[in-house]
């Protein structure tokens, strides 16, 4: 204790050690309380869609997960349309979005000259500062329309089982599943594949942002070792870069899916709200979030309870998806020992 | 020519030109969504719009919307702002290494992707209906209810940049001050939180960009209102809920007055976005 400090009684100076932790002790239980929340607000969305979900669960039990009838005139209510819908969009985004995101992640990482790759890479991100309903408000006014007008016809006469003229194309006859996916009489553009590329335009930001920051984090000496023994850049990026990477990568694809599983807005608009199970990918069809969209504010009853039992499926499914996301990425990051 | 590299350099080739396209195709996306907005964002643009509630349908503008809008977010950001900074800081200097604190930030990571969607049902199940049981159906949804669903989904994004902005800050401040005997709490407040202000600053400017354009969790807890409402516990309108409904809607004249609303906040996301990353490059600290 400094000489000058002797001169203060010392009930002062214990008087100040008691309040300093004391203040110490309430602060420390205010920013737990604080992280707490983080915590309640996740237990608390799943159980309070579990909660509104339990009449449907108990009315219908298992049968609500396997049977596909949406009635609200006789209070039947089933999840496979929308299971599928999220499902069937979900996969057909990825299937897009995850070549394109690999390809502009090597080019930023790998192609582009210096200069280029900051101006670009900050043009990618801003596609996912978007909001969804911009995106939903597109594909709606804009590549709907499109689709319908340019795309589909030569969808349904070129691989479809029912084209125009009636003659079958060599694909629709001969090819599995085909003819069937790709055959449509409906005229709109609204389908399962519109809302799947919506939704891939959508992801492709995420998925390509997580993989360019993972690629990123290849030690160069790695990679320069590669260059020196002949290799070209495809191969560094295809046989170096990806297998340092594999966990992140798949971590970042998941991450996307997850974000596909959940989304409403983009999808609602371009998915054509059809209740009805349909083979084909250019009919309407209906994802759990668009379900819940459109039909919540008007449902009583069972078929009110039925939207909140899909909520807490979707809400499962997504959490188990990106907790594997997030998983993976950590995988990556205890290599680099962070 | 039958030289073993031909095949390499073929396949070298096709794959950077793949790549260059692929990167093209996200670019040409980006081109197209934005130049829609713009034309017919601009062309819809009228002073009524800002002068007018959604009441008059097409004739009408989207100031209610507008004015719905701002009353939401703020009420999203003022919650979540305080308990978002405090939860980041609890995990950067208090639980940093600990198993509920790594566990917490690990949850926080996955609600910043979960669907929005279901934190509206959340907050419709704890707060619009006990409401309406409370006040016996006379407050039912409403723009306070909007707000917390708002901040249920700024509050992840708010916690990570915290906890981020303040692992950043030197150790050797923490040091120093402890040294020569501040209180733990004190140094939190006073010294590292100012230290971290403009990430975390930038934090909730990302957050306010994010819930600025979320529709799914309004329409079960602002639910819309065609008049001018400024007391949150009534109904209130916003910007998305109202493209939601004028893009459903089948008069063109109704679609106008969606793209001009979809510009506005197109306008104000990319400003805010613009904004944050202003301030980080000012301040030389990495953040994605």
């Amino acid at each position: 204790m400094p000489a000058n400090h002797a001169a203060l009684p010392i009930d002062i100076l214990e008087q100040r050690s008691h309040r300093d932790a004391r203040h110490e002790r309430l602060f420390r239980w205010l920013l737990k309380g604080c992280a707490l929340i983080v915590l309640a607000s996740l237990l608390g969305a799943a159980g309070a869609t579990l909660w509104g979900g339990r009449e449907a669960f108990s009315a219908f039990g298992w049968h609500f997960l396997v049977s596909s009838a949406w009635d609200p005139g006789n209070d039947v209510y089933g999840a496979v349309v929308p299971v599928y819908g999220t499902i069937a969009t979900s996969l057909i985004a990825l299937l897009i979005a995850v070549p394109i995101s690999f390809g502009i992640a090597i080019y930023l990482s790998e192609v582009a000259p210096a200069w280029l790759r900051t101006p670009v890479a900050s043009a990618i991100e801003l596609l996912a500062g978007i909001p969804s309903i911009i995106y939903g408000m597109w594909g709606l006014f804009v590549f709907a329309p499109f689709f319908a007008n340019h795309i589909k016809p030569w969808l349904t006469n070129n691989l479809g089982d029912k084209p125009d003229d009636g003659k079958l194309s060599w694909a629709a006859e001969h090819v599995p599943f085909v003819g069937k996916l790709f055959g449509s009489d409906y005229p709109f553009g609204a389908s399962i594949l519109v809302a799947g590329i919506v939704l891939a335009v959508m992801i492709i930001p995420f998925i390509s942002s997580v993989m360019r920051e993972v690629f990123q984090t290849v030690p160069t000496r790695l990679k320069e070792s590669a260059y020196a023994l002949g290799s070209s850049t495809w191969e560094v990026s295809w046989d170096i870069v990806l297998p340092y990477t594999r966990s992140a990568v798949i971590g970042g694809i998941f991450l996307g899916l997850g974000r596909a599983l959940g989304e409403t807005m983009a999808v609602t608009f371009v998915l054509g709200n059809a209740m009805h199970l349909s083979a084909s990918l250019l009919d309407p069809g209906a994802s759990i979030a668009s379900t819940i969209a459109n039909q919540f504010s008007e449902a009583t009853g069972l078929q009110k309870s039925s939207l909140m039992a899909l909520a807490f499926l979707l809400f499962v499914v997504t959490f188990v998806v990106l907790l594997i996301a997030r998983l993976m990425l950590r995988q990556l990051a205890r290599k680099e020992g962070r | 020519m039958r030289s073993p590299y031909l095949r390499r350099r073929i396949t070298n080739a096709l794959a950077m030109v793949m790549s260059t396209l692929a990167t093209l195709v996200g670019l040409a996306f980006l081109a197209w969504i934005l130049w829609e907005t713009l034309r017919q964002g601009i062309s819809a643009l009228d002073l009524k719009l800002f002068t007018k509630i959604t009441a008059y349908g097409e004739s009408g503008g989207l100031a209610n919307a507008m004015v719905g809008s701002l009353i939401i977010n703020f009420i999203g950001i003022a919650i979540a702002t305080p308990i978002g900074v405090l939860a980041g800081t609890w995990l950067a200097e208090y639980a940093d290494r600990t198993r509920l604190g790594e566990s917490i930030r690990f949850l926080n990571d996955i609600l910043l992707s979960a669907p929005s969607i279901v934190m509206g049902l959340f907050v419709y199940t704890i707060i619009v209906l006990p409401t309406t049981v409370l006040t016996h159906g006379s407050t039912t949804f409403s723009g306070f209810a909007g707000g917390v669903a708002l901040a249920l989904i700024a509050l992840p994004v708010i916690v990570r940049t915290t906890d981020e902005m303040l692992r950043l800050v030197p150790s050797t401040l923490r040091e120093a001050a402890l040294s020569l005997g501040v209180p733990q709490w004190k140094l939190t407040l006073q010294i590292l939180i100012r230290a971290a202000r403009s990430g975390i600053i930038t934090g909730v400017l990302l957050a306010l960009a994010r819930i600025s354009g979320e529709t799914a969790p309004l329409l079960f807890t602002a639910f819309g209102n065609n008049y001018m409402a400024i007391n949150p516990i009534e109904k209130m309108s916003s910007l998305p809920q109202i493209i939601y409904q004028y893009a459903n809607d089948p008069g063109d004249a109704m679609h106008a007055l969606a793209w001009a609303g979809a510009f506005v906040i197109t306008m104000f996301v990319l400003l805010l976005s613009l904004a944050s990353r202003l301030i980080l490059s000012r301040t030389k600290v990495s953040h994605d």
